[in-house]
Formats: structure tokens, C-alpha cells, sequence
């Protein structure tokens, strides 16, 4: 065994890339909760990529035959209907994941020098996951399906003077059709997971090029070495540290996911919607369309940005710049300090009002503008939509959480980082 | 640690905020189901579904992804699917089609039958159950028929002459609390709904002709009815439920021993 890695080892660097990535890398040793979200990411990545090879074994890109072919899986194909659960319900979990996985960032302040390139990676990652979930949204061709991608498209067309002309390009037809559903096939299946895998692999390159942050928010490169490990004094080698500990919280999300997938494997129409259950129909629009909920928080942006000459594209400005505006926010903390334990209470503050903000949009976005109703007469707002009105200053709030962050960073009374990580 | 208690409370206060949102809002009309009465591990009553889905359904809706080979994941056998639930072919390896065309069907009856495989995750089994419970004469429409469920369907009552013949009885009450108090007393399917001049009118149904079943029985026949297509909708749904109880229990046991083996190897952690 060990004559045929040496023998390896001088034609291809598999120890040594095995040791920098995860044998010897040297991770502090304060992780707490929020640290599992990333290899659980990773491990709900390979899970959809291997369902995925499954179902593309048995689904049929036609316009005709996919909402058929789903039923097929589900019925008909051994443990198809495993397969299909595992796959729809991993998108959502994914998604679950991967919002843990960035706010955990935000708290410790883990996109900060020297993690910009790596919370950059992660950034366009996360664009990957929102372009792969909404092209397989297509191909079971039901009536979210079809309306979904419809309203998506048509958010393109907005786009002044060449819109119509992109709506046309990017469907390849003049509406949703077979075309669309066949190129968003290849999307699915081919382009993005490409991406979405060199993505991941420079991500995990430059976390383990810098080394990771910490709750602490505390650099453990710069403390001395212990003489007897040569490791820093608070560090610990991830290699059996966290993989044993990782096989931990992937044995609780199993349990979680298990929960999800063999007993509401629709979580209430939450991750598979009802209206999904009916074939695709071109000429009937379903009363209440919305996204699948890990995009309501942008989709009630968008619905809440008034037209403004004559136009809807503002909608789909700020709806862009609110996914976008994550990777300047290495450059938008001046904060003295990483982590949230040492900030002071304007930070703690903002990012509560972001949290709140962000969950609410998202609960707005999967409701009828409608649901609170108007305002009364009398009030300076008469006739509006409460919650159109409430989803306006919660953009507000979301977008100046990140443009007054230079300001509310810097002047933050922060408390004294220890020289040691706190457990 | 004290970060994580923050979130928690934070999390809590806003699932908090979002369920009692909708709460207070309802102002629209409101109707109020009867949860269907089925259990997924009766067979017999999902036997007894599939005969009335045969006799009085599969004539204009389809089931066209449900083989009829599959119903022996009820108890049947294939000769007894074969005599009793196939009429227009033998072979038990078909799916539950129908003869009627799409053009015929919408020059008859208005709109196509939509396939009834999935019914039952589109529309869900209480909403099923109180739809055949709903109809009622309605002279105004052109099939005579109308549902408190669905109103202005297209399709007529074709279990009418089981369950009979039911009529709208609607009241108005000056407040809404009033109407409320009214629809909380009344038995069965309700609808609740603001009416002309600030009114609000408490519509349910009387009993006007009686067909060949009592109530009692036309509910049991409709619950059974339900069953089936619950089950049509996912096959394996009995199956995933009892795979799930299995598969949590490995986990729990792997979780001991994932828990073990990470605290043995820690303690050389200070």
C-alpha cells in the first residue's frame, strides 16, 4: 500500500494535496455550531449531484414528456421516488445550509482580510446555487414550473430597449417552451454544476491558503507555536479534530433532512408546491404565483419597488444590486474588530434589523401583497398595501445595513480582542 | 454562547410574528373544511375507493400515470383487478385511461376533466373530501349544479343519485361576530363571507332529496373515495413513512457512536 502511493506520490502530489486541504491543516479549535454549515454544504452538493446522475438517468427534457417522466420516476422507477425526494428536498436544505453557512460570515466577520477571495468564491457560489435551483425549477414542467420561470424571464425583459430581444434570447423562443425547457436542461445538468465545481474547489483553496477565522475572530497564525506540536496555541489539526466532529452534526442534519424528506417531503408547500402537481399550461395563469422560498426575500423586493418612468427594470435593479451588494462587504467593515463578541452595539443593532429584514421580505414574498390589507382612511398612506408598504422599509433597511456600514463600523465602541481564543 | 442564545430568541420572536400575521388579517370569505376522514393503512377502504373511482370517475377524468398493476400494493390480486376494476382492456401493465377525447370532452362539458393521478397533492384530501360533500342545485348553471367548495364548477354531481340532492341555505347577519357565532354552531362545511350593505352571509347546505345512501354512508362512500385517491397521488407514501422511521433509528444509533468516538478523541483537546 504505502510502495503504491510512493509510487503515485512521485508522479502526482496526492499526499501532499490530501495534507493542505484537510490531512495537516491546522484549524482553530474554538469552532462552534455555526462551523458545521460549510462541510455540510459540501456533503449536500455531492448528494445532488449523485441524485441528479439518477434522475437525468430517467427524465425526458421534452416538453411533452417531463411532467410525465417526474411521475414515471416517482412511480415506476425503483426508488425513484427516494431519488426525487432526496433531490428536492436537498435543494431546499441546500439553500438552509448555505444562508447558515453566510451569516455565520457576517457574525465573525469571516470575509474580512485575508478572506476577501474566499468570501468572493463563495459569493459567486451562491449566484451558481440561485441560476442552478432556478433552471431544475423548469424541468419538472408543472405550473410553478412554467409561471416561475416565466416571471424570471420577464424580469430580463424589463431591461430597457434590448429587453424584448434578450426575453427571445435567453428562451429561445417567444415564450416558455420545449426550446427553454431543453437548454435550461443543460444549464441544469452540465454548465452550472461545471462552474458551481471549480467554484468550490477555489473557495476551499483559499480558506485553506489563509487558514479559517474563528468566533473569536482572533488570527491564530500570528500567536506563537506550542514548542512541543509546532502548532499555533490555539490551533488543532482539523484531521481527526473535525472530521470526527463534522461526522457529528452530519449525522444530526441526516436526521434533520430525513425528517423533511420521508415525512412532509412537501414542508407544506414549501419545497414542493402544490400548483407544481399540474402539468404545465401555457394559457392559464395560476391566481398566486411565487418562487420557492429561498428567492422570496428578493421577489418581495422586487414586487415592492414602485415603476418609476414608465418602467419595472428599477424592480429588477434592486433586486440585482441586493445579491450583489454581498461581495463588496470585505471592503464595507472598517470595524476594528471580526467577531461579534467584541463589536459594539451599533453592529449587533444593524445586523439585527438585516436578520429582520431579510426574514420578513421572505415571509412577504411568498404571500399575497394583500394579506395585511390597506390602510385606512385618514392616514397619510390611504389605500396602500400594508405590506407592500412594510416590505419598502425593509429594503431600505436591508441595503443601508451594507451602505452605512463603513460608518456604523467604524465608529462602533468595540471591546478588547483576547490574545487566546475563548472556547 | 451568549451570541447564539441572541439568535435563538430572535428567530423565536419572528416565527412568532409571521404565524400570527395571517391570523389577523383574514378578512375574505373564510370556509371552513371538514378534515377527511382516511387513514393511509386502510386498505379495504382504499379498495372500496378504487370500485367507486372506476364505476363513477375513470368515465371522463384519467389517471393516466396510475397502472392498474400497481393496485396490488392494496391487497388486490391481478385477476381480481382484471374481473372487477378493468372494463375496457386486459392488459394489467396499462394505465387509467379513457376513451372520451379532449375535443369531445370540452364540446360536452365545457372544459377538458382534468387527469385525477395527482389530485390529491394539488388540491389535498380534506379539500377533496368536502368538495363531494359541497354540491348543490343551482338552476343558474348550465349543468345544474353547483359546489360551496368550487363554486361555478363545470362538473355536475355525479354521486347525486348516492348522496342526493342538497340545497343552499344562506342567512345574513348584520355583524360579522354574529355570523361568526352562527357558523361556529352550524354543523359540517360553512362558508363564511362578507355580503352586500356590510353584511355577512353564513352559507351551508341542507339535505333536499335523499338518495340510496344516508348521509352516514354517502360520507363513509366519499372518505373511502379520498383514501384512494390520497393513495393514487403517492403510491409510495406508506413506504416512504415506514422507511423514514427506519432510517431515524440507524441514525440514532450511528449518532451515539459519531458522539463517542468525537468526545474520546477531544479529550486531548484543552
Amino acid at each position: 500500500m504505502q510502495k503504491l502511493l510512493t509510487w503515485i506520490d512521485d508522479r502526482f502530489p496526492l499526499t501532499a494535496l490530501w495534507e493542505s486541504q484537510w490531512g495537516k491543516y491546522v484549524a482553530p479549535k474554538n469552532f462552534n455550531f455555526w462551523y458545521y454549515f460549510g462541510s455540510l454544504a459540501a456533503l449536500v452538493l455531492v448528494m445532488q449531484i449523485v441524485t441528479g446522475i439518477f434522475l437525468t438517468m430517467n427524465y425526458k427534457a421534452d416538453a411533452a414528456k417531463a411532467f410525465e417522466s417526474v411521475e414515471y420516476i416517482m412511480r415506476d422507477v425503483s426508488w425513484g421516488w427516494l431519488i426525487r425526494y432526496m433531490h428536492s428536498t436537498g435543494a431546499s436544505m441546500f439553500f438552509v445550509v448555505v444562508y447558515l453557512h453566510m451569516f455565520r460570515g457576517l457574525m465573525y466577520g469571516s470575509y474580512r482580510k485575508p478572506r476577501e477571495l474566499t468570501w468572493i468564491f463563495g459569493c459567486l457560489i451562491y449566484l451558481c446555487l440561485m441560476a442552478e435551483a432556478f433552471f431544475g425549477y423548469l424541468l419538472p414542467w408543472g405550473q410553478m414550473s412554467y409561471w416561475g420561470a416565466q416571471v424570471i424571464v420577464n424580469l430580463f425583459s424589463a431591461v430597457p430597449i434590448i429587453g424584448e430581444d434578450l426575453g427571445v434570447w435567453i428562451r429561445g423562443d417567444y415564450t416558455i417552451s420545449d426550446t427553454t425547457l431543453n437548454r435550461f436542461f443543460a444549464f441544469h445538468v452540465v454548465a452550472v454544476p461545471l462552474v458551481l465545481l471549480g467554484l468550490v474547489m477555489a473557495h476551499l483553496m483559499a480558506l485553506h491558503e489563509t487558514g479559517s477565522n474563528n468566533p473569536d475572530g482572533i488570527e491564530i497564525k500570528k500567536q506563537p507555536k506550542d514548542p512541543v506540536t509546532g502548532l499555533p496555541l490555539d490551533g488543532i489539526n482539523s484531521h481527526p479534530y473535525y472530521t470526527v466532529k463534522d461526522i457529528v452534526g452530519v449525522v444530526v442534519f441526516l436526521a434533520v433532512f430525513s425528517i423533511v424528506m420521508f415525512f412532509v417531503p412537501d414542508m407544506g408547500g414549501y419545497f414542493l408546491e402544490a400548483n407544481n402537481f399540474i402539468p404545465a399550461d401555457p394559457l392559464k395563469t395560476p391566481v398566486h404565483i411565487a418562487p420557492v422560498w429561498y428567492f422570496t426575500p428578493y421577489y418581495a423586493m422586487l414586487r415592492a419597488v414602485p415603476s418609476f418612468l414608465g418602467s419595472q427594470f428599477w424592480g429588477v435593479i434592486v433586486m440585482g444590486v441586493a445579491v450583489l451588494i454581498f461581495f463588496a462587504l470585505p471592503w464595507l467593515d472598517r470595524g476594528a474588530v471580526k467577531s461579534i463578541r467584541y463589536r459594539g452595539v451599533q453592529y449587533k443593532l444593524w445586523l439585527a434589523a438585516f436578520v429582520v429584514s431579510f426574514l420578513v421580505l421572505g415571509y412577504l414574498g411568498v404571500v399575497p401583497i394583500t394579506i395585511w390589507g390597506q390602510f385606512a382612511d385618514g392616514f397619510p398612506l390611504y389605500g396602500a398595501d400594508k405590506a407592500t408598504v412594510v416590505a419598502r422599509v425593509l429594503t431600505v433597511v436591508y441595503f443601508l445595513f451594507f451602505l452605512l456600514m463603513p460608518w456604523y463600523t467604524a465608529r462602533d465602541k468595540t471591546k478588547p480582542v483576547p490574545e487566546r481564543v475563548t472556547g | 454562547m451568549t451570541t447564539m442564545k441572541w439568535c435563538t430568541t430572535l428567530v423565536a420572536a419572528l416565527l412568532l410574528a409571521a404565524a400570527a400575521g395571517p391570523a389577523v388579517a383574514a378578512t375574505g370569505a373564510d370556509l371552513r373544511l371538514e378534515p377527511a376522514p382516511i387513514n393511509r393503512l386502510d386498505a379495504a377502504s382504499q379498495q372500496r375507493g378504487v370500485r367507486t373511482f372506476v364505476n363513477y370517475c375513470l368515465n371522463c377524468h384519467s389517471a393516466r400515470y396510475m397502472r392498474y398493476n400497481r393496485l396490488t400494493d392494496l391487497g388486490l390480486d391481478v385477476a381480481m383487478i382484471q374481473d372487477n376494476l378493468m372494463f375496457a382492456s386486459n392488459k394489467i401493465g396499462e394505465t387509467m385511461t379513457v376513451a372520451m377525447t379532449p375535443a369531445d370532452a370540452k364540446a360536452w362539458f365545457g372544459v377538458v376533466p382534468p387527469d385525477l393521478t395527482v389530485v390529491a397533492r394539488v388540491r389535498g384530501a380534506d379539500w377533496l373530501y368536502n368538495y363531494f360533500l359541497g354540491f348543490y342545485k343551482d338552476d343558474g348553471s348550465p349543468s345544474g349544479w353547483n359546489n360551496l367548495v368550487f363554486p361555478n364548477v363545470s362538473m355536475p354531481h355525479v354521486l347525486a343519485g348516492l348522496g342526493g340532492v342538497n340545497r343552499l341555505a344562506r342567512v345574513e347577519y348584520k355583524t360579522f361576530d354574529e355570523a361568526k357565532a352562527a357558523a361556529l354552531a352550524a354543523k359540517g362545511l360553512v362558508l363564511l363571507a362578507p355580503a352586500k350593505e356590510h353584511k355577512y352571509a353564513v352559507e351551508a347546505l341542507v339535505l333536499d332529496t335523499p338518495g340510496t345512501l344516508t348521509p352516514v354512508e354517502y360520507q363513509a362512500m366519499v372518505a373511502d373515495l379520498v383514501n384512494y385517491l390520497d393513495y393514487m397521488g403517492e403510491p409510495a407514501k406508506n413506504k416512504r413513512i415506514g422507511l423514514g422511521l427506519i432510517v431515524l433509528l440507524y441514525l440514532g444509533v450511528l449518532f451515539v457512536f459519531a458522539y463517542w468516538m468525537k468526545r474520546e478523541y477531544w479529550k486531548d483537546v484543552h
